[in-house]
Parts: structure tokens; sequence; C-alpha cells
């Protein structure tokens, strides 16, 4: 099985070379090279293409990675594939696109075991800790779940559930007796492996994975949010200075007279 | 819904000045002609009980749209996932639109290939084969498995067709595998079928309490209302209880994994803090209740050749005898917090927050249960255990206060229980083993004395046992995927098919594992390509009109019941001192006599018309001449409206308010639904001053019934170490048979997978993702390892889901049954997992 598909896989990338050498003098496609050259002179990869796990930031990836497709011939679910001149990703760099085939996150990571030079950081030895994009739940007014349907497909296929995507839970104000469960996603969770956009039920995903720099907005470092904070160490920031709370002064009725009555006001 | 007095009169006479005007209202008419408009109507989804409903978008004949009815009480515009796509539903690419016969030669033949034929063909060699067997073996070698998914006058028509056409009570629904455990506590506790309470409850209750039940995934939209009144009602609690962590667990507040079969000790221990604790209600158990302990050690409902079954002292026995209260107190004092928690694995302050919940005087306690409990070998013992609990304090019949039974069918409650599908049973909770009931129905259905057989026939196990025995020969399979539900498919389900004596013709509206298993294959229409009606698990009844026709020949299951039903004259199917009683049904067909017997056939055609204008088809009126699920309905309310009826409770609406209402709640008295039944004030039945009545039994009052731990029948050992549980997903209906024709829900679930704990994946080198072979001593599948995602499983247990026609789980399931109940215990049997 492994032998076929690496056949497969070697023939296409040869049929890349191919091709790219009898387009070479059409118009279209040089455009798109030089389109791909510029991208690979800045070092952004397109929104729709997630590089292999343990890819290095995308500058340094491209530098490291010597386009040899092993990564490509060893994943077992076909997931990565070689860019060509057809996609806008550097040409014969590994990607995936998740709506297609996301990654399944194997245990062992043959991509990263196979890469030669280091693209794919060795240091990788938990899947969890891959960090290929982040999983963004872009279209709020058609997700069925934002409706109040009960879809949550992306939340039930995610190998992290519970972790990378929670469902939020709030009241359905326009029933009157429903909850609204919102698929959220958590960015130091995600490892972006797309289980979630290749799921989606409908025609166009509401969720996609995205690169990081698109995906991720970022606190001002000026601030910190308290009720993290204080989770993250189990107790309150202050704890040891001893905090007092003096009691509130509750409401006391003015003291009656013997007979049951109130004496009179005097300034 | 709340109907008035006054309009309901009005509702009838509208619909009868129509009928006699032949036309309706025309102001709006003009709207719905116009070419390239959806027009909407009224329908309720195809999938689970829950019952949401929907408004369905047709154009130029075909539905091109659905969305939840924004109205419509229970879900308020709202779907799940398979909600969401019904329009797709019935065009599968592969959607069967001709007859399919095995043949060689140009003849039927057992071992040929499926080739089409004409109805005429179909139904030629099938009333041969049925004729053949009826003379050779008599009425008990006929018989028919149906569906919960039929609407209530499909199940009716069956009803009729085989317990007083065929006289043959080997007619049990699939509703057998689901609902049974369930039926069978309400029978023996209440005397009557169906749950007191109502969704209502939902709102009403503060503390949940799931009993084997995954409502995350199996009821969305009850879920999604549960929750609801979790977040917003100030200490409301959830707990839930199951043998491995699923979606539910994420909003438990009090989540428990106890071993398999071990609720039972669980509910006894709950029922002993309520005594030990004086916290019953005294007044509540004084005036209503009955205290009983049942037969013990009644086997496991397997072959009575099976050694499980040898060892056992009272097989099958159902008897309870009365016990005073200090006996049934003495009887639960074995179960203490210690042994319980010993036994169930669950921590012993989880238990005891339990216990405390339903003793608590103060809080409203809602029981919610689906397979766990009914799916169990003890399932008619764990069901009525729990009813124990609400009855020692009084919870129950009452807002918020409510044991209730989920169903997984669209109409288990409406159709497959309450017209009468089962074996021992017919319409409104009679049963066939009753002369007075036998009676009763032989008079409503004009037929005569002794004409429905008194012995209860095989139910859906016993079926397929027989079947490969050959004693049962002509078999006739509708609206279900039995092949792939059943249990124990190698040994009893295909060999009972594939027996050479037997004709086996299934309907269906897809090429189902079981259709292609069988002889014949009968193209069959789906869902809104007839009129039709369910009821849901809180007894509202639904109906729909026929919105688009069905593809090719395929015909509605009615449809094919009554024309086979012409196929027979009485003479091929009564005895002549049958005929000698009733002699002017000398000479006419099965279907004359049933079905044309001035009943089902007392409303003429009519045109189907909506107030705004719109115009429906009804394919099978007119067909017959007649509007025939009008008569049919209306001769099922004579079973609970005629005047010397012999179980009140059952009472529904005339056949036309159903078409004008969301659903209504049965029992439907003076133009009002009733939502909680027993209790004064809201059920009618119930007289002032009475209070609390379960009129279901002569003296009013509901059993407590007490019932031990016993242990499940297959256990895991040395070989097969693990247990097996099996069960459904979300996004998946059942077997798979509409949903994996959706590409988007095919692709959300492609296949099954095991769900494992890792470190049992680790113990045997498993690799998340890898492919295993899990085996019983039944049988072999494959399937792919999963340690991670929706369910996490204890160590010692795997989760298997059944939809997936790819990896048939129950090849591997034990047909253990509940003795009682005679439901599969799909939960627990044993297996073990190796590397493939």
């Amino acid at each position: 099985m492994t032998q076929t598909k690496a056949k497969q896989k070697t023939v296409s990338r040869r049929d890349f070379l191919g091709n790219a050498a009898k387009g070479a003098c059409g118009v279209g496609l040089i455009s798109l090279a030089l389109g791909a050259a510029v991208r690979e002179a800045e070092g952004k990869l397109p929104a729709d293409a997630i590089r292999p796990p343990g890819a290095l930031a995308e500058k340094d990836f491209l530098s490291a990675c010597v386009r040899c497709g092993l990564c490509v011939r060893d994943c077992p679910y076909d997931t990565l594939d070689l860019a060509d001149l057809g996609t806008e990703t550097v040409t014969g760099t590994p990607y995936f696109n998740a709506r297609k085939i996301p990654c399944e996150m194997c245990e062992d990571i043959p991509c990263v075991v196979a890469c030669p030079t280091g693209a794919l950081d060795k240091s990788l030895t938990n899947i969890d800790d891959a960090r290929m994009g982040i999983a963004v739940l872009v279209d709020h007014e058609n997700c069925l779940n934002f409706n109040g349907l009960r879809c949550d497909v992306c939340y039930r296929v995610c190998p992290l559930i519970d972790e990378a995507i929670t469902l939020e839970r709030s009241a359905n104000e326009r029933t009157g007796k429903h909850a609204v469960f919102i698929p959220t996603v958590h960015g130091d969770k995600c490892t972006g492996c797309g289980k979630c956009e290749q799921a989606c039920v409908l025609p166009d995903t509401a969720i996609r994975v995205l690169p990081e720099r698109l995906a991720r907005g970022k606190l001002g470092e000026h601030y910190r949010l308290g009720w993290e904070e204080k989770r993250k160490l189990g107790k309150s920031l202050i704890e040891g200075q001893h905090i007092i709370d003096l009691p509130d002064r509750g409401y006391s009725a003015p003291a009656q007279t013997d007979t049951g009555g109130y004496k009179g006001f005097k300034p | 819904m709340k109907l008035t007095r006054r309009d309901f009169m009005k509702a009838n006479a509208a619909a009868a000045t129509a009928a006699v005007a032949g036309v309706s209202l025309t102001a709006k008419a003009a709207d719905a002609a116009v070419p390239g408009a959806i027009r909407w109507d009224k329908g309720v989804c195809r999938f689970c009980g829950t019952g949401c409903g929907v408004l369905i978008g047709t154009r130029e004949g075909k539905i091109v749209a659905t969305q939840g009815d924004p109205d419509a009480p229970v879900n308020k515009g709202l779907n799940c996932i398979k909600g969401y796509f019904l329009s797709k539903i019935m065009y599968g690419q592969d959607r069967l639109t001709q007859p399919l016969l095995r043949k060689k030669d140009g003849k039927f033949h057992k071992e040929g290939d499926f080739e089409p034929v004409s109805w005429d063909e179909a139904f030629d060699v099938m009333a041969e084969k049925w004729k053949e067997a009826l003379k050779k073996k008599g009425p008990t070698s006929v018989g028919m498995f149906g569906s919960g998914q039929w609407t209530v006058f499909e199940g009716y028509t069956a009803s009729k067709l085989m317990k007083a056409g065929f006289r043959s009570n080997n007619l049990d629904p699939n509703a057998r595998h689901c609902m049974a455990s369930a039926v069978g506590a309400f029978m023996r506790t209440f005397g009557i079928d169906e749950p007191m309470g109502c969704y209502d409850d939902l709102e009403h209750a503060d503390t949940f309490v799931l009993w084997g039940a995954n409502m995350a995934e199996m009821h969305p939209i009850l879920w999604s209302r549960m929750t609801n009144t979790r977040l917003t009602k100030p200490g409301c609690e959830v707990h839930v209880l199951s043998t491995y962590e699923h979606r539910c667990f994420d909003l438990a507040d009090n989540g428990m994994v106890f071993h398999p079969q071990t609720d039972l000790a669980i509910l006894n221990y709950i029922a002993n803090y309520i005594i030990e604790n004086k916290a019953y209600n005294q007044d509540f158990i004084g005036k209503h209740v009955n205290f009983n302990a049942t037969t013990t050690d009644i086997g496991y409902g397997l072959r009575p050749e099976h050694p499980l079954e040898q060892a056992v002292a009272n097989p099958g026995k159902g008897k309870f005898d009365k016990i005073s209260f200090e006996e049934y107190a003495k009887s639960v004092s074995d179960y203490t917090l210690e042994y319980a928690s010993k036994l169930s694995g669950v921590p012993q302050d989880k238990l005891l927050k339990l216990a405390q919940a339903y003793a608590d005087p103060d809080r409203k306690v809602a029981s919610y249960w689906t397979m766990g409990f009914n799916q169990h070998t003890r399932g008619v013992w764990v069901n009525s255990l729990l009813y124990n609990v609400h009855l020692l304090m009084g919870k129950i019949s009452e807002p918020g206060n409510s044991p209730f039974s989920l169903t997984g069918q669209p109409s288990a409650c409406g159709t497959a229980r309450e017209v009468g599908t089962f074996s021992h049973r017919l319409p409104a909770d009679l049963v066939v083993g009753k002369e007075e009931h036998r009676k009763f129905a032989e008079k409503i259905w004009k037929l005569p004395d002794g004409t429905i057989p008194p012995k209860p026939g095989y139910h859906a196990v016993l079926q397929h046992r027989m079947l490969k025995d050959g004693k049962l020969n002509a078999y006739w399979v509708q609206c279900n995927n039995n092949m792939q539900a059943a249990p124990n498919m190698n040994e009893e389900g295909y060999p009972g098919y594939r027996n050479p004596e037997n004709f086996i013709a299934v309907s269906d509206p897809y090429p189902t594992v079981t259709a292609l298993s069988a002889d014949l294959i009968l193209p069959t229409a789906m869902w809104m390509e007839k009129e039709g009606a369910y009821g849901n698990a809180e007894r509202r009844t639904q109906f729909w009109r026929q919105q688009v026709s069905a593809p090719g020949e395929a015909k509605s299951d009615m449809w094919q019941m009554m024309e086979f039903a012409k196929r027979f004259k009485i003479e091929e199917v009564w005895p002549e001192e049958l005929l000698a009683k009733m002699p002017e049904h000398r000479g006419k067909t099965m279907y004359e006599v049933l079905y044309e017997n001035g009943n089902v056939n007392a409303y003429p055609l009519e045109k189907i018309t909506d107030d705004a204008g719109n115009v429906y088809d009804n394919d099978e009126s007119e067909h017959f001449g007649f509007y025939v699920q009008k008569g049919l309905f209306e001769e099922y309310r004579m079973f609970n409206t005629k005047g010397d009826i012999l179980k009140k409770g059952h009472e529904m609406a005339p056949f036309e308010v159903y078409h004008k209402a969301r659903g209504i709640r049965w029992p439907v008295i003076d133009g009002k639904e009733t939502l909680w039944r027993f209790r004064e004030g809201y059920d009618p039945h119930v007289k002032a001053g009475e209070d609390v009545k379960f009129y279901g039994h002569k003296d009013g009052r509901a059993n407590i019934i007490f019932a031990p731990y016993e242990p499940a029948a297959e256990s895991p050992d040395q070989e097969y170490d693990l247990w097996l549980c099996t069960g459904r997903v979300l996004e998946h209906w059942h077997s798979g048979s509409m949903t994996r024709r959706v590409p988007e829900l095919h692709k959300s679930f492609p296949h099954a997978v095991i769900y494992m704990n890792p470190a049992d994946a680790k113990k045997r080198g498993l690799r998340r993702g890898e492919e295993v072979n899990v085996s019983s001593r039944r049988g072999e599948i494959k399937v792919r390892v999963e340690t991670r995602g929706r369910n996490r499983v204890p160590e010692g247990l795997v989760f298997i889901p059944w939809f997936d026609e790819g990896a048939l789980v129950n090849k591997l399931t034990l047909d253990a049954t509940d003795p009682l109940s005679k439901e599969t215990d799909y939960k627990k049997c044993a297996c073990k997992v190796m590397k493939a």
C-alpha cells in the first residue's frame, strides 16, 4: 500500500517538473510563478494551505525544506501534497488543504520522522503539540450552532474535543427554552489538523484553519485577564497580603419605646 | 396546543364545510399556484422520538427545502444536524423504484440475483409462497416485522392484516429492540402504557437524572431544552449515569460511570437511602401504592438449550406478589452505600449526592432513560426500580416530577405501541391473551368471535430463531433494517433469511443489508411521499399531508399491505367454522373483509386542501377510492371512544383536527390535550377529591416492585476480555440507510470506529487509527481504533456504533434478551480486540 502510494507521489512530482518545463513560456504560468516568488520572498503562505506538523516558521521552513517530498510519501492518509505551479503555495513544498483531506494526527508523526533536514522540527514528538494553524469559526451568521441548531459536528470530530474546541452554552432568547451551543476554539490547544474544517456540513465551511498570523489577535502586553491569571496560579495574585473584607452594615430599625411606639424626631 | 371547545367545534365545522363544497377557501390559492414558488406545509421530522415540527418546502413535485417550524412547541424552529438534511433523505442515488426478485432462468430462485419485476409478478410469487406456508403449517408459519417508523395508519393496517386477516400474531415491530422494556414496566407498574409527564417537565424540574441515555447526541433538541434549564434556573443540577463517559458528562454536575448491569443495585440503594432516612412520602404511598416483589432468577431469553438457560430456576417468569412495606424495606436494606459503591465502582460521595437529590422533598426530579435501561437483560426490572424511587417520594405526575422514557423512533409510541403491532398486543393497550380484549377488537373490526388467535406470536428475536428453525416460512419486513439491527446476525438472522424453506420479502426505499438478504425487495414510498402520522415520546400525535409522489413504482407500506390482502380469498385464510359465523364474508377477498368493512371505507375520496388553498395528492386514497387514512384512524379511534371501551385514557381527537394542529397530546378530552396524567386538575380522568389515581389498575394504585441485582448474561473473561457496548451517534439515524445517503452526513462520520481506552490500546500495542479485528464468540468485524473523541470509555469496555453497514457490529452481539420484555441487551457482551 505504502509502496504504491509512494510511486504515485513520485510520479506526480515528476509530472510537476515536466509540466513546469512545458508551461514555462505560458504567460499565465509565469505570472503565477512570479506570485509564488514574491510570496517566497515574503515568507507568507496562502490562507488555505497548511504546512505539515512541526513545520518551522514559514521563512525558515522555506530555507530548510529541500523539496524532497519524503514527508508527502510517508503520510499514510494522503493528506500532504507537493505544491506545483497550479497552486499558490511555493512550488515543490509540502502542504495540505484541510477541507479536502485533514491531518489525522498520527501518534508517530511519520512526516516529521521522514524529514531529512529539520524543516519539520524533529523535536515535535507529541502530535498534540503541533501548531499547523488555528481553526477559526469565521462565519457566525451561517454556522448552524450559532443559529441554535444542534449540529456541532466540528466539535465532535475534534481529536482534542473539550480542549481545542468546547461548546460554550448560553440561553436561546428567541425560543425561550433552548440553549445555544457555540463551538469555541482554544488557540493554545488547537493543532490546526483541520478535521473540523473538513467535516463542516455547510456547502462552504463556516470553520477554517488559518495560519496563526491570520487567526489570532493579541492582547496588549500592558494588560492581563485577572480571572485567567488567578486560574493559572490557583489563587489570588496578592494572596500573601492577607486582604480583609469588612462586614457590610445591615439595616437596623430605630429603637422602639416600651409601649411599642417610636420617639419623635429631634434635630 | 390549547384547543378551546369552541375552536374545536369550529375546526370540525370548517372541515365539514370544505368537504361538502369539495374545495376550500380560495383567497390565497393564487399565491400558492405561482410557478416556481415554494409551497410550505407542516410536517414532522423523520428521525427520532423527539418529534420536531418542520415545514416542508415543495416545488414542482420535489422537496427542495425544509425548515424547523418556528412555532412548533417542541423545537421552536430548531433541528439537529439530521433534521437539517431532511430534504435530502428521499433523493439518494440508489433509491429503489421497482420490485426486485431473486431469479434464475427467468423464474424465482432462492439463490438467484435480484432482477426487476412488475408488482403483479412480485405479489404473485409472494402470495403463492404465503399460501403454501398457510396450507402446510397454518397461520403460525407466516409473520411480519414492522416498525416504529411506520405511520400510525400503516401500523394499524398491519395489525388488522396479520391478527385478523392471516390470524397470526407473528407481528412485531423493531420497537421491540428499543422500547419493549419500557412498555413492560409501564404495564406492570401503572397498567397503562406511555409516560405520565411531557416535555414541559424539562423546564419545571430542579434536578435531572439521566440513566443510560446519551441525550446530548440521541435527543439533541431535548438536550438543548434541558441545558437551557440548567443554565437559567438557579440551583438546577444534572446527574448523568452511564457505563462510559459520553457528551452528556460535559454538562453533568455529578457524572457517574458504573460497571455494566449495576444500575440495578444503585437504584435499590437509592430506595434504601430514602427509607432509612424516612424521607418517603407516607401519605402518597399509603394511598396510591402497592408493594410487591418479583420472581427472581429468570434467565436471559436465550434459546432454551443455551447453557445459561439450563441453570435458571424461573425462566421467563414475570409474576410478582404483594408484600408489606416492611418486607420491601428489608429487601432493599442489603443495598447499602458501601455495597452499591463497591459493586458499581461509583465513588460513595457521588452515589450519596444522587440519592439525596431524589430524597429531598423540596426538589423536583425528572429522570430520563433510553437504551441503557431498555436494552438490558433486566430491562423491565430496572425501569420498575426507577419508578419505585419516584413513587416512594410521590415525585410523579406533576410538573417537574417525572420519570420519563425517551423513545428512539419517531412513532415508537404512536404506531408500534398505540395501534397494537406487538406480537402480544391489540390497539389501545389491549392484549391478545385476554378474551374480552379480543372480542372487543373483533366487534370493532366487524369480525366473528374467535378471529384473533389468543396466543402471543413470535417476538422479534424469536422470529429470527423460528426462521432459522424453519417454523416461520413466509415473512415480510417493512420500514426497518433488521438484518443490520438484530443481534447475533451470523448465528440467527442471516441463516434464517437464507433458509431455503423460507420466503422473505423486504419493503424499503433503499437496498439495505436486510433488503439484499431477502428474496423479494419491494420499493417503498417514504416520509412525505404519503399522508402520515407519528406519535412522539410525550404522547403527541402529529399528522402531515402527502407532499410529493414517490419515484417510479415505489408504493407506501399501506398500499402494499392492502393490495397484498386483495390476493387472498377469505376462504384461503380462515377456517370454515369461523366463516360459518359470518357467512356474509364468503367469497370476499381479505382486503374487502378488513378494509371495506364500512368503517375503513366510510369516508369518500375528497380533495385534500389546506386553508391557504393549496391542493395535495393522496395516492392511496385515489387508488382505493376512499379516504383510507381517515377511515383507518377513525376506526382505530373507536378503541378509545366507543361507549363500552375496556380501558380509558387513550382518547384521541377526530382525524381532521390533527391536520390543523402542531400535534396534540393524548388523552384528548373536551377538546383539550393532557400534559400530566393521573393527577387531579391535570387529568380529567381523575375526579375531584381523588388527588392521584393510577387508573390503569382497577384499584387505582401503582406498583412498587422490588427486584434484586442479577449479573449480565455474558461478562468478559480470560479470552473475551472486554465489555462490548453498542449504540448510536448524532450524525446518523439508526442503521444509516437514510443518513449515509446524505453526503455531508456521511462525510461527518463515514465509518464506525471502536472507542477504546488509551490504556487498553497500549496494552494491545495498538495505535489510534489502526485497523483491528474485534471478535466475540459469534463473529468478527474490522474497525479502526479511536482513543480520543466524543466517547471516553473506561478500561475494560469498548463502544462501537451500529450505523455502518461496512462494519456490522451485530455480528458480535449476543441475542440475550430481557426474559420479560424480550428486548435484546445490545449494551453488554464480551469481545476481544486484536491487530488486524
